[in-house]
């Protein structure tokens, strides 16, 4: 997707994001709309695919702001994405944490099987990778976030196979690619082995 | 080590549904309308009896915040809560937990807390990427509302607390209260200048406290079982139970949840399965987050892990985040990795940690290759000291700390490397 960008020349909410965005402005006190700004975008990001700046404009306009206020923040924050990404948006981790652990292979992996690297993206417009910094969730490293989910404990053959069932047109399940529970260790929890809670409210919270 | 029976998030991995009618089996809500009953004082007077420090990685006292927050509004401005879950420190990942497994536990502690400072709303700030937590804490902030345990007269106490979920849209520095403060308000997260502080004017101009997530979370727990309680646990000064993530070369890399001031070694040993081919085959441990500086093995032999004992090393508690690197570790590599994210984070406004964090990254980045002299090493120790503490917040700090723990530990194989390089030049040369 090198090609030149398109910016669409208007963009509005769709009646269900307008509704939504009205219920997003009410949680803040009145006159303090701003605080929208971020929420807002992600809405406009969702709807579109990408954050035009037509959609600043409208996200400008409904909160009352200077459109330019509106580019600082777009600009400001990585998860807005200024230009087209792919469907699959593959956001690998590599700060220390998930380094230690490989993530090395996981960018290597993306690079095997959709022949990308960091900042590139497939011809089809299906796939796009990115190096993001800590994904906050260390301890079940390395990270590969596609889209909204994370995909963990990855490492090469695994990263592989996730990106070839997401070009069949699959969706795995994300969390630990290992089948671990969460962030307990491999092989099950070590602690909380001893609590049930079927009975009435459990003794250990009450005095 | 701590038994099943003191540890607060009895749901740390999932096993358990997150649901209201499960968490309340697990004893979240258990009485909640008679802890907010005995009122304001009782709870500040509790949280500063549990020794409780904030578990965001300052380790301010929780109890104590909360009472720096006004007990009127003589100009009729409201207080505000706001939990910062804006979870980024590289190697942290406790806050995660607690939204997506325990999230009632928060809900609660934001009411409680909320009483405790007098505020009528709370804002729960999380990062942008937890979009799946994120939804999960909103569905069960949505069930504590449908159950009238939150909003107009929550729980029948007669207390008014309105509670709302914020998202981020990724940005390491809104970890930093006033900057948060600043995001949530709609600008870019750049910190503001202390003071004036955000207890007098944080969100809106109003008076606000900021608190992480698992400080806000423990406080139920906390309030039903006694401040005397959880003061029981740990050491003095250093109460309580903690949420540690253990990340890196270990066998087996987990949360858990365990008495503060428990030995590293025991904490990687006990839970993790040990390091990596053996105790002896560890290099050096970073102890509680990417910001603090790293521990060579002979401390870690010996060091408790709690706020006062990391301190006495040289290093900190933090956020609890236990990044543990075997012998196969590419010391310098590891951290010029965290200079590279420091640079990225910076968020431009003050020149020493807008320039310096890309000076460093860039000097860090030659000296995993060698390509150095030796007295830059000196140089990046000098130019280190020059940003820290020369800006608006902490992250200059948190930039530079790596750099020196690694030059406070590990120059002779920075020197090493030098070396090696110098003589492969030479060697091709001849």
């Amino acid at each position: 997707m090198s090609a030149a960008i398109v910016e669409p020349a208007v963009f509005a909410f769709t009646p269900e994001n307008a509704a939504r965005a009205d219920a997003i402005i009410a949680r803040y006190p009145a006159g303090r709309q701003q605080s929208a700004v971020l929420p807002l975008l992600d809405l406009a990001q969702r709807q579109h695919g990408w954050l035009p700046r037509a959609a600043m404009d409208h996200v400008a306009a409904k909160l009352k702001m200077a459109p330019i206020r509106v580019y600082e923040v777009a600009t400001f924050y990585t998860m807005f994405n200024l230009r087209p990404v792919g469907k699959h948006f593959l956001q690998a981790c590599t700060t220390t944490p998930c380094w230690l652990r490989g993530s090395d292979e996981v960018v290597k992996a993306c690079r095997t099987v959709l022949g990308i690297g960091v900042g590139e993206s497939t011809a089809d417009g299906q796939f796009s990778l990115v190096e993001v910094e800590c994904l906050g969730a260390c301890v079940n490293a390395p990270i590969l976030q596609v889209n909204d989910d994370f995909y963990e404990d990855l490492d090469g053959p695994a990263t592989e196979r996730l990106l070839r069932a997401l070009q069949n047109g699959e969706t795995p399940p994300h969390g630990s690619v290992t089948g671990r529970q969460t962030s307990a260790p491999a092989g099950g929890p070590k602690t909380l082995t001893t609590l049930t809670f079927d009975a009435a409210p459990a003794a250990e919270g009450g005095e | 080590m701590l038994s099943d029976k003191d540890r607060i998030f009895t749901n740390l991995y999932g096993v358990h549904d997150w649901r209201l009618a499960a968490a309340r089996r697990r004893g979240d809500w258990d009485g909640t309308r008679e802890l907010i009953l005995k009122g304001r004082d009782w709870i500040v007077a509790e949280m500063k009896a549990s020794g409780l420090r904030g578990r965001g990685g300052a380790g301010f006292p929780t109890g104590l915040k909360w009472s720096f927050m006004p007990k009127s509004s003589p100009d009729g401005r409201p207080s505000y809560l706001v939990v910062n879950a804006d979870e980024s420190e590289p190697g942290t990942c406790k806050d995660r937990d607690i939204l997506r497994h325990d999230p009632q536990k928060l809900v609660e502690g934001c009411l409680l807390a909320g009483v405790g400072m007098g505020a009528s709303a709370g804002y729960i700030y999380v990062r942008g990427e937890f979009y799946n937590e994120a939804q999960r804490l909103q569905a069960a902030v949505d069930e504590a509302y449908a159950a009238g345990l939150l909003g107009r007269d929550a729980c029948g106490s007669g207390y008014d607390f309105e509670l709302y979920v914020h998202r981020g849209a990724g940005a390491y520095i809104c970890g930093e209260e006033t900057a948060l403060l600043e995001s949530l308000e709609g600008n870019k997260g750049q910190p503001r200048l202390k003071p004036p502080f955000p207890a007098q004017c944080g969100l809106y101009g109003c008076p606000t406290t900021v608190n992480n997530v698992e400080s806000i979370a423990v406080a139920p727990t906390i309030l039903r079982r006694g401040g005397a309680w959880f003061a029981g646990i740990g050491r003095p000064n250093n109460t309580g139970t903690k949420v540690f993530c253990i990340s890196g070369h270990v066998e087996r890399p987990c949360n858990v949840e365990e008495t503060m001031g428990i030995p590293l070694r025991e904490l990687i040993e006990a839970h993790c399965g040990g390091v990596r081919g053996g105790w002896d085959n560890l290099l050096a441990v970073i102890p509680g987050g990417a910001s603090v500086p790293v521990m060579p093995k002979a401390t870690c032999d010996t060091v408790l892990m709690d706020f006062d004992s990391l301190r006495e090393v040289g290093s900190g508690l933090g956020t609890a985040a236990v990044i543990v690197m075997d012998k196969s570790t590419d010391i310098i590599k590891a951290i010029a990795r965290l200079s590279k994210f420091y640079k990225h984070e910076s968020c431009g406004q003050c020149t020493p940690c807008r320039e310096g964090t890309g000076w460093m990254w860039r000097v860090m980045e030659r000296m995993v290759k060698g390509q150095a002299e030796v007295d830059e090493i000196d140089m990046l120790l000098d130019v280190s000291k020059e940003i820290e503490g020369h800006t608006i917040c902490a992250l200059g700090d948190a930039a530079a700390w790596p750099v020196q723990g690694l030059i406070r530990h590990f120059r002779p194989e920075m020197e090493q490397r030098i070396l090696a390089y110098k003589s492969a030049l030479r060697a091709r040369a001849a």
